[in-house]
């Protein structure tokens, strides 16, 4: 079988996950690993040191921005001239759409957030979440090649092996385009957390604190400043649930859950957050959970390893000096 | 400005849905309008208001889903378009990008055709990007501020890694985020006009559609397996006290 694996990049910052497509492209038989974009000589020299064997690499100034038609159509143009049985995306924002519009141009279909592969004859049967997660479904895709996107974490990350390497093919660009970049801004809401190996989330109890005599917003931030010291110190990044993130407490981008983002870090310390299904199924399969909430009948220590009933604000600040010192930080 | 705004009716998010039978079931929770595309209602509304115009709801699903549409007029959408078909059942997004392009078509376009990012039951965020691409047009997604001059838009995406500016020609397709604004609760006004309006029903013929087989198929349906994992509650006299026990329990897991 031979995959394509699209390796997304952002100004050659590689998602971790396109790794981890590259190792279940290698584990189902020939990993053909493709870059997009410009200056993608180190980004080629890793997808070999990752597995690849081979890589092919689209370099033109009309891929140095993303944009959604001439990258549809770039691979679109790839697939047609090399069938590939399947191409595999890490999930963002950019990999579902431009694999959207390929696929209407190869007449396919794309699988989104597969969580497991199995082969079933010629058949690939792939699950992946409905309903917010709630349920889960094995889909097939009869047309050719069959596209799948994976999020963060549900793969292992093959083994890189440095100076193993290869020669690139270069391929030509599709470069008419229907948009204009005009600019880009890097905003403080630049976070993703569905790399974090450890998440420390708020939710509402974040801004639930009366003793500090602030307002609801200004407690959230101080809330929301200890969970991310937690969070720097533990090298992680901060979650939220939806309720803080509608409470105007912090930015979407934090958001977990099925409709923010689902995670599946080594560590979630979740604080204040009770609990509603949709956050529960954007997390459930982190490695090791701990709640933190003042009420003991939160939904969330259902789901949580260790579980401690207290304010969060007391609790979290002890947490970060106590794990400081065991850690000899 | 001539605005649609493509819609779905889909179970309420609080609704306890699950694998039963080989079919998902929500026992007696109700069908609303998929939350993400009230952000497109209420983009749509917005540049009604700064640009004048009119703005059609669309949305392809059962005769039920005439409840969806009419949550869109009350919030202010002038009309509202059911493509209905009972050849319809098997969808996937392809095949709902292909019916909505065609409905599209038959409405006479528009400038901005409006999404939600993705929908709460299937989840997976193609059918706008198909849409575009069906329809030719410039794919403009997740889209958290709308500038429109003359005959172009200038947008904000909002992405994992920040904000990119983008401008296209009209018409364009756009996919809309929490960003654009929270969405509007229907007036009184606005439910009344919507419980009075009659919602065109069109079928696959009258759009000029046909419905062709799906790619993508499922297979199987399943629960989530159940946590198994028993939550040990720490306790203590005093915070510090609780810290340290816990730390000394997160760092026996050597996850970190």
């Amino acid at each position: 079988m031979k995959t394509f694996v699209y390796i997304d990049h952002f100004k050659s910052d590689v998602q971790p996950a396109s790794w981890e497509a590259l190792g279940v492209a290698k584990s189902f038989g020939t990993a053909v690993a493709l870059v997009f974009g410009s200056d993608a000589d180190e980004i080629s020299k890793a997808a070999f040191e990752f597995g690849a064997d081979e890589v092919i690499v689209v370099d033109d100034s009309a891929l140095t921005d993303y944009r959604a038609e001439p990258y549809a159509s770039t691979l679109s143009a790839l697939a047609a001239a090399s069938t590939p049985d399947l191409i595999l995306f890490p999930t963002t924002a950019r990999t579902r759409e431009f694999a959207a519009m390929s696929a209407v141009d190869l007449n396919t279909g794309v699988l989104t957030d597969v969580s497991k592969f199995e082969q079933d004859g010629d058949k690939l049967v792939a699950t992946r979440p409905i309903y917010e997660g709630k349920v889960l479904e094995k889909t097939v895709c009869s047309g050719k090649p069959v596209m799948a996107t994976i999020p963060a974490r549900a793969f292992p990350k093959p083994e890189r092996v440095a100076g193993k390497s290869g020669t690139a093919t270069k391929a030509a660009a599709k470069t008419e385009a229907l948009t204009t970049v005009v600019g880009y801004a890097a905003t403080e809401s630049a976070v993703n957390i569905g790399d974090a190996a450890v998440i420390v989330s708020g939710g509402r109890g974040v801004s639930n604190n009366p003793a500090l005599g602030l307002d609801e917003k200004a407690t959230a931030q101080k809330g929301f400043e200890m969970i991310g010291e937690l969070a720097k110190l533990l090298g992680g990044a901060v979650g939220a649930s939806r309720a803080a993130v509608d409470g105007g407490y912090i930015t979407y981008a934090h958001q977990v859950g099925q409709t923010g983002k689902v995670v599946a870090p080594d560590l979630y310390i979740a604080c204040g957050i009770s609990g509603a299904i949709q956050h529960l199924v954007g997390m459930r399969n982190s490695k090791l959970i701990v709640a933190i909430n003042k009420d003991p009948e939160a939904p969330v220590f259902s789901q949580a390893r260790y579980g401690v009933v207290g304010d969060l604000f007391a609790i979290v600040p002890a947490l970060t000096e106590a794990m400081k010192k065991k850690m000899g930080k | 400005m001539k605005i649609i705004a493509c819609i779905k009716q889909v179970p309420d998010s609080e609704a306890k849905v699950k694998a039963e039978d080989g079919k998902v079931t929500w026992g007696d929770a109700p069908l609303v309008i998929n939350p993400f595309d009230e952000y497109a209602v209420e983009g749509a509304l917005q540049q009604r208001e700064a640009l004048g115009g009119t703005v059609t709801a669309l949305c392809v699903g059962p005769e039920s889903a005439k409840e969806a549409l009419k949550h869109a007029l009350a919030m202010g959408a002038d009309e509202a378009v059911l493509v209905s078909d009972p050849a319809l059942t098997d969808l996937d997004t392809v095949g709902a990008a292909r019916v909505l392009a065609a409905a599209i078509q038959k409405i006479g376009g528009a400038d901005m055709v409006m999404f939600g990012r993705q929908t709460l039951d299937n989840g997976a965020g193609l059918t706008a990007a198909q849409t575009a691409r069906v329809l030719g047009l410039p794919m403009l997604g997740f889209v958290g501020q709308i500038k429109v001059e003359g005959d172009s838009v200038t947008v904000d995406r909002v992405t994992e890694e920040g904000r990119q500016t983008v401008s296209a020609k009209m018409p364009a397709v756009l996919s809309l985020v929490q960003s654009i604004g929270e969405p509007r609760y229907p007036s009184f006004m606005g439910i009344r006009k919507a419980s009075k309006a009659t919602i065109p029903v069109w079928s696959l013929a009258d759009v000029g559609a046909t419905a062709s087989a799906p790619v993508v198929t499922r297979v199987e349906l399943m629960n989530p397996p159940v946590s198994e994992a028993k939550v040990e509650m720490i306790t203590g006299e005093t915070p510090a006290e609780i810290a340290d026990k816990l730390a000394d329990k997160i760092l026996a897991e050597k996850v970190l």
